[in-house]
């Protein structure tokens, strides 16, 4: 996957973003290509949210170019912690918030429903169109928001945190899935902190704190230079079945000198 | 049994009942998205707001409906603005608005105390001094409501349920909300003249509020919000006339009856609907 093979969504050349005289993002270059699956990572207030918002167009840079592609759809799976759970809205109702351009009548057309029952058959969640959607589990309540996402046909699909505040289980179906759907095609850019997860599932990670820190495969990105750089806390990485496995370094485990004392069976790297 | 029949013998409250039916089914299609969208408060307020507009109105000698409507479109308009200034919330900018516009409309009425000017039917509603052409009005404001949420039905379903999400995918969130402002201001403009602005929020928010007890979809909510909201006002005219009660109150006792029976047959279940409803985050 390359800029010259691939057409470009989206492209960020030395952009900043802030509100008044706080910089939240600082002289980011960054370049999304169709087909692209890149997860971005960094701290709590280190500007994923803002960059994801940069891309959606709900934000504008502050400084820098924000090229974005013309007619570019983009769709937003929301952190499900925003979600009103106790609003009245059925899985199928959900979905068809997407398809808002064009169509003005209220009732779903043949080929609405077809397209609905076609996706969630896809996420696995077949046959539960007319639950509301605070009678789901986690894992199909955050396929219901990835399914309504799906339903505009986007170019670039965004996804702030979609494993927050899910069990291990949901968390590794998800991502699944998610690759799944990036080998059928799907443009996506999530925001998360489960670095072990997007390490196992994700061919591109970005290392955000208001600036970039690091980009790459997981492998070259998740070093503990680079995760101290990002986090400000010391990290261990290990190799396991070839995959870095992010390991937090207890205070009690740090030598004098602030070095970790390694008594993991992994191999540091 | 002809005794039931006998209020039908007359033409005003032929004219009443007509207007109290359209007026409840109004509120309770609108009354939806106001419940939605944690608003309740607004329709308390943008009634007394327009009851400064009345009185201007009245003073000016300008038509109550052009006079109070700008009023009450203006203050609509206004609260939206301030309300999507954090960190003023809507219920700050409601109650500043509105009790400001209120209180203009008070200080007119005391300072320009004249024989023209009569604000109970404002304040509490005069349900059977509706005429023919009342009743046209609130008709044809009911038909577009309606046809602006069957227009808008999906967009205004995002931008309720999602605002950030249905920015994102194209729906002009700001300019829908201001659409929906528009609309609840003319609905309470054509609808206070029959249970008055002080109870107009009752019939805002309880169809609404009971149709929420009653279904966990959005479609099936707003008919039913709409369907009881007409019921409310059918058998609360009917009530009235027979218990010789005035017809706002009456009305509203009506809905707030239905709630208790909804309530208690539905439980904590129908409770827990409505407890958190409009709550984001």
């Amino acid at each position: 996957m390359s800029d010259t093979v691939s057409p470009i969504l989206c492209r960020f050349e030395g952009v900043s973003f802030g509100y008044g005289h706080h910089l939240v993002l600082e002289d980011i270059d960054l370049t999304v290509v169709r087909g692209a699956f890149v997860g971005v990572v960094g701290p709590s207030g280190s500007g994923k949210t803002s960059l994801l918002r940069l891309l959606t167009g709900t934000l504008q840079p502050t400084g820098g170019t924000l090229t974005r592609g013309e007619n570019l759809r983009v769709a937003y799976v929301p952190q499900v912690e925003t979600v009103n759970w106790n609003f009245p809205v059925t899985v199928e109702e959900c979905l068809l918030m997407a398809r808002v351009n064009g169509r003005r009548r209220p009732w779903r057309a043949r080929h609405e429903q077809a397209d609905i029952d076609a996706i969630l058959a896809r996420l696995g969640l077949g046959g539960l169109g007319r639950r509301h959607i605070r009678a789901l589990s986690g894992g199909q309540q955050q396929r219901v928001f990835l399914a309504r996402a799906l339903m505009g046909q986007p170019d670039l699909l965004l996804m702030d945190e979609p494993t927050s505040g899910v069990d291990v289980r949901t968390r590794h179906e998800i991502l699944h899935l998610l690759g799944a759907l990036n080998a059928e095609g799907v443009t996506m850019v999530l925001t998360t902190h489960d670095l072990n997860g997007i390490a196992a599932h994700l061919p591109e990670l970005v290392c955000l704190n208001r600036r970039i820190l690091g980009r790459g495969t997981p492998a070259v990105v998740l070093t503990p230079a680079v995760l101290e750089a990002t986090y400000g806390a010391a990290m261990d990485v290990l190799l396991h079945a070839g995959l870095p496995v992010v390991v937090d370094v207890a205070p009690s485990r740090l030598d004098g000198d602030g070095e970790a004392v390694r008594q993991f069976s992994g191999a540091p790297r | 049994m002809s005794t039931f029949w006998e209020p039908f013998e007359f033409a005003f409250f032929r004219n009443g009942l007509a207007a109290a039916t359209l007026a409840g089914a109004l509120c309770g299609l609108v009354g939806t998205y106001v419940v939605l969208r944690s608003m309740s408060f607004i329709g308390h307020g943008l009634s007394h707001a327009i009851f400064g507009g009345f009185v201007a109105s009245s003073l000016l000698g300008v038509s109550y409906i052009v006079g109070a409507g700008l009023w009450g479109i203006g203050s609509a308009l206004a609260i939206g603005s301030v309300t999507r200034r954090r960190p003023i919330g809507s219920d700050a900018a409601i109650g500043v608005i509105t009790t400001a516009s209120f209180a203009i409309g008070l200080v007119l009425a005391d300072v320009f105390r004249g024989p023209r000017l009569s604000f109970d039917a404002a304040l509490f509603g005069s349900v059977l001094g509706v005429s023919g052409r009342d009743v046209g009005a609130i008709a044809l404001v009911s038909a577009a409501a309606a046809m602006v949420v069957g227009l808008r039905y999906r967009k205004l379903l995002f931008a309720t349920f999602d605002p950030e999400v249905a920015a994102v995918s194209g729906v002009a969130v700001a300019r829908l909300d201001a659409l929906l402002m528009v609309v609840l201001a003319t609905s309470i403009l054509v609808t206070m003249q029959v249970v008055g602005a002080t109870l107009l929020a009752a019939t805002l928010v309880i169809p609404a509020t009971v149709a929420r007890m009653l279904t966990n979809t959005f479609s099936h909510m707003l008919w039913l919000a709409t369907a009881i909201g007409a019921a409310c006002g059918f058998v609360g005219m009917l009530a009235s006339y027979h218990l010789d009660w005035k017809s706002g109150p009456t009305i509203v006792l009506v809905g707030t009856a239905l709630f208790v029976v909804v309530l208690a047959l539905g439980g904590q279940r129908g409770l827990r609907r409505v407890s958190d409803v409009g709550h984001i985050g």
